[in-house]
Formats: structure tokens, C-alpha cells, sequence
């Protein structure tokens, strides 16, 4: 299925997905979530991915919901907002999470609205020098969606939280990186090459044992201690039993650099 | 050879039976709960069995009842229905029963699991009555089990528009007494099971009785059916042995006597 609205192609394990309305600041429309879902579960079912790099076309990441779509007559009745996070934005950052991969994601741009959040649910976040995440939701009246209520307090803690989702004041990259939203900024113009180069590395790593890492520390956040010791014991049973640890231990005894097929 | 089970011989004490009709997600047609049925009888029956895990795939542990087959029953053809003997052979099970269930149990596989003793559930489990979407409802146990679990609210819920409940909303309810990984749901519960199989076989008979008892009478009664198994137990060889051991520090040899 040719798609229009975003770009996407899996090639040495890296499955790369780019939001491409760049006119539209790669904001959401129906069609482009239906692009989305459509490639990430083509991700899910692909025997070839090891890691998802999602990252956008032109000067902006994601600037969230498309409000042309949204644009009601006058005495019309607004739309049912739940139903459309229930169908798309919900399942999107769910599906992003529970990828048994890492998830890279460039923020090349302008990350706004959900698409402030969408980067919070991947794994790995670069982001450009220029880039800017903006909890835009609060300018409009409404409420940081796609996790963002959640996923905020715990990255940067609540006073800051409530600081960005109640002024939507932009936040740099610089300043995001500083305050353990996002883990590394990269210069502009170096972005797409070092996302891809850490999305290749990625590729070649025990793909299994990261996706029980991943497991692991986004069930910290539900966990008590207690709780999450028996999920580490259980995790590391799993992991004990792939083929790449037997590979990784073998190496390592022999002094060689492990050959890691990702299960 | 049953076609729709794999049964493994029993180990420790536990005999393993894995649902396996993966095309059509474990759906229970006629034929499934024919052998499933008689694997228990026959398993009732083996004094190598002490219990029986039952299972299905990651994917579903049974996601309904055979809609095909049962669209071609009529009003007459429902009355003499042979699944309401194979569904009374099962829940009649007399040793333990435990339930791994992985995805969807739904429908029939709900009430199928709701027929075992303890339910081990993955953290992927769902579980479901969507019967009322078809225009029925629940046949096999799903409107009064399922209501004896949860309680009156989330099984009126459940039954009446149909929307299942993750494992984790189960545990909650008290649907299921644990929620693993999904990779190791069979290998806790067959870990339950073998504790179970350790136990003096005829203990284990009556405390499941009592407990099955304690859903279906009133308290007076239920003290009295309970009594009365703890009185029978004392005549067995098995309950000096397992008193004995206690005082003696050390492991029982339970003989079933």
C-alpha cells in the first residue's frame, strides 16, 4: 500500500516512519493516523524490524491535531474529542510503548500538542538543537492528551509538569534535554544522521532482551519495589532462555564480538 | 487422539491440556467439549492425575462457543444440546482445576475458565461475555458464576453490553487469583497445580467441595457440609500421617487412604 501522508520503509532491521505533511506542519488528519497504524502494525508483524525510528518531513516533528479538521459550523455540535483519542491517539502512544523494540525518535522540529507527547511514549529521544516541544493543549481549553498527563510528572516532575501544560509556554530542546524530558540534542543539521546511525547500532543488539528492558522499566512506573523484583526474576528468566544470551555469553568467553539475532 | 487437545501425560501428579484449534482461536465446537470432557473423566478417573491445568495459546485460551454450529440448532434442537452434558462433566471435575489463560477468554472459554477451581490470567488476558451482541446469552454458567465472582454490578455489566475486562480489572474483581507474564502463565499454574498435587488427595476433594458449596447455600449450611468433610477427614489414614510429619518436621507421604 503506496501511503501518502507519511513515509515508510524497513530496511537493515530499521523500521523508519516519517510524518510527511510538511505543508501542514505534520499535523494529524483521519487519514494520516490511519497511515500510521497501518505501518506500525506492518512494524509489529515484521519478522526483519529491530527498531522503530519515527521522525517528521520538513521543519516541524508533529504539531499535533490537525484543528482544520476540527473547525466546526456555528450552532453545530462539537465533536465527541473522547472518541477520537479513543480511536487513534490512545492506541498510537499504546502501540509505541509496547513495541517489543526500541523506539528512536528525532524530534526534528516543532513537536506540539500530541505531538509534544508522541515523543514521551518512544524510547529514545533525540531531538534537533532548534526543535521545541509545546503543551499547546491549554491555549485552546483543552487537556494534554496521548499520555502526556502521565508520562510529564514522572519525566520532569510535577511542579514542571504543571508549569507546561498549564502555560504552554515553548520548551528548547536544550532546556527539555536538561530537565530529563528527552535524552540527547543533537545539532540541526546532524539529527537525521545520528538518529539513524543509533537506530542501526540498535539494530544489531539482542532486540528480545531490549524489548524485556522496555517491558521492564515502563512497569516500574504501575510497580511497588516488591512488585517489580518478582517482574525483573521473571523478565530475566525469559531473558535467560534467548538465543542471544547464550550467543552474548559465548562471546564473551571466547573473546569475540557476539553475532545478536534478535530473539 | 483427541484432535482438538494436546494431553500430556501427567507429571508430579498433573496432567497439562492445551486447547489447540489455533484457526478459529480455540472456539469450543461440539466436538472440542466432547474430548475435553472425557479427558477429565478419564483424568477424574487416574490415580496418577491430582490435577489438571488447562490452557490455550498466547493468543486466546477459547474466544466463544462455535457460532456456525450453533446458528444450525433450533428451539428443538437446543433442548437436546449434548454440550449441557459435556458442560456438566466438566464444572463436575472433582480434583483440582486450574485455568492459564493467555488473550481471550470470551464467551464459552469465559465460563470454561469460570469452570476451573484457581485462574491464572496473563497481563494480555481478556476476559468476556459477547454473547448479547449475537442476540443470546450467556449458556454454560456465564450469568451465575461470573456473578458469584465479581458481583452483581460488573457482571450485569459484563453480560449486558457484552465489553470485556483486562486481567488486570479481573484480578481486581476477583475473577482470577493471579496475573503473570504471558510467558509464564502455564508454568505457574502447572507450579499451583503441583502444590496442589503434594497435598492428601482427599483433603483437597472436600476443601473443593466445601468451597464450591460455599457459592451455592447459606452460611448455617455451609458450616454444617463443612463440618462434616472435616469429621470424614479425620478418619483417614492421610490426616495422622500429615499430623504426624508436622510434629516430626518433616515431609508427608500421603497415600490417598
Amino acid at each position: 500500500m503506496p501511503f501518502q501522508h507519511i513515509v515508510f520503509a524497513i530496511e537493515d532491521g530499521v523500521a523508519l516512519l516519517s510524518f510527511n505533511r510538511p505543508a501542514q506542519l505534520n499535523s494529524f488528519n483521519t487519514a494520516m493516523h490511519l497511515e500510521v497504524r497501518e505501518a506500525l502494525k506492518q512494524v509489529r508483524h515484521s519478522s526483519e524490524a529491530r527498531v522503530l525510528l519515527l521522525t517528521g518531513e520538513g521543519r516541524a516533528f508533529c504539531a499535533g491535531q490537525d484543528l482544520s479538521d476540527r473547525n466546526v459550523a456555528p450552532g453545530a455540535d462539537m465533536p465527541d474529542l473522547g472518541e477520537s483519542i479513543d480511536r487513534f491517539y490512545n492506541p498510537l502512544v499504546r502501540t509505541l510503548r509496547d513495541l517489543p523494540m526500541p523506539v528512536v525518535c528525532a524530534v526534528n522540529g516543532v513537536a506540539a500538542g500530541a505531538g509534544a507527547n508522541i515523543p514521551l511514549a518512544c524510547d529514545l529521544v533525540l531531538a534537533a538543537r532548534s526543535a521545541s516541544f509545546i503543551q499547546a493543549f491549554c491555549k485552546i481549553g483543552l487537556v494534554p492528551d496521548s499520555g502526556g498527563t502521565w508520562l510529564l510528572p514522572r519525566l520532569v516532575g510535577m511542579a514542571r509538569a504543571k508549569a507546561l501544560a498549564m502555560l504552554g509556554e515553548r520548551l528548547g530542546a536544550e532546556q527539555a534535554e536538561q530537565w530529563g524530558l528527552i535524552h540527547r540534542v543533537v545539532d540541526d543539521a546532524a539529527l537525521r544522521d545520528e538518529a539513524l546511525a543509533l537506530a542501526r547500532q540498535l539494530a544489531t543488539q539482542p532486540t528480545y532482551g531490549l524489548a524485556l528492558i522496555k517491558r521492564g522499566l515502563n512497569a516500574s512506573f504501575d510497580h511497588g519495589f516488591d512488585d517489580q523484583l518478582q517482574l525483573e526474576r521473571d523478565l530475566q528468566r525469559l531473558a535467560g532462555r534467548s538465543d542471544d544470551y547464550r550467543e552474548g555469553v559465548d562471546a564473551f568467553m571466547n573473546k569475540r564480538t557476539p553475532a545478536f539475532k534478535g530473539r | 487422539m483427541p484432535r482438538y487437545l494436546d494431553v500430556q501425560p501427567p507429571a508430579n501428579g498433573v496432567q497439562l491440556v492445551t486447547l489447540q484449534r489455533p484457526d478459529a482461536l480455540n472456539a469450543l465446537c461440539t466436538a472440542l467439549l466432547a474430548e475435553l470432557a472425557a479427558t477429565l473423566e478419564a483424568a477424574a478417573q487416574d490415580d496418577q492425575v491430582a490435577a489438571v491445568v488447562i490452557t490455550g495459546n498466547l493468543k486466546a485460551f477459547a474466544a466463544g462457543a462455535d457460532i456456525a454450529e450453533m446458528a444450525e440448532r433450533d428451539l428443538v434442537g437446543m433442548l437436546d444440546d449434548p454440550r449441557i452434558a459435556y458442560w456438566r462433566t466438566i464444572a463436575a471435575f472433582p480434583k483440582a482445576l486450574v485455568a492459564a489463560v493467555n488473550g481471550y477468554a470470551l464467551g464459552g472459554g469465559c465460563e470454561l475458565a469460570m469452570c476451573a477451581d484457581i485462574i491464572v490470567a496473563g497481563s494480555d488476558a481478556r476476559f468476556g461475555q459477547p454473547e448479547i451482541n449475537l442476540g443470546i446469552m450467556p449458556g454454560a454458567g456465564g450469568t451465575q458464576r461470573l456473578l458469584r465472582a465479581v458481583g452483581k454490578p460488573l457482571a450485569m455489566q459484563m453480560v449486558l453490553t457484552g465489553e470485556p475486562i483486562s486481567s488486570r480489572h479481573a484480578l481486581q474483581a476477583g475473577l482470577v487469583s493471579e496475573v503473570t507474564q504471558p510467558e509464564f502463565t502455564v508454568e505457574r499454574a502447572l507450579h499451583i497445580a503441583r502444590t496442589i498435587a503434594a497435598k492428601a488427595p482427599l483433603a483437597v476433594r472436600l476443601a473443593k467441595q466445601a468451597l464450591l458449596q460455599a457459592g451455592d447455600t447459606d452460611l448455617a449450611s455451609g458450616l454444617r457440609l463443612e463440618r462434616q468433610a472435616f469429621t470424614v477427614l479425620a478418619g483417614t489414614a492421610d490426616r495422622d500421617e500429615g499430623i504426624r510429619a508436622f510434629q516430626e518436621k518433616r515431609q508427608p507421604h500421603f497415600q490417598g487412604r
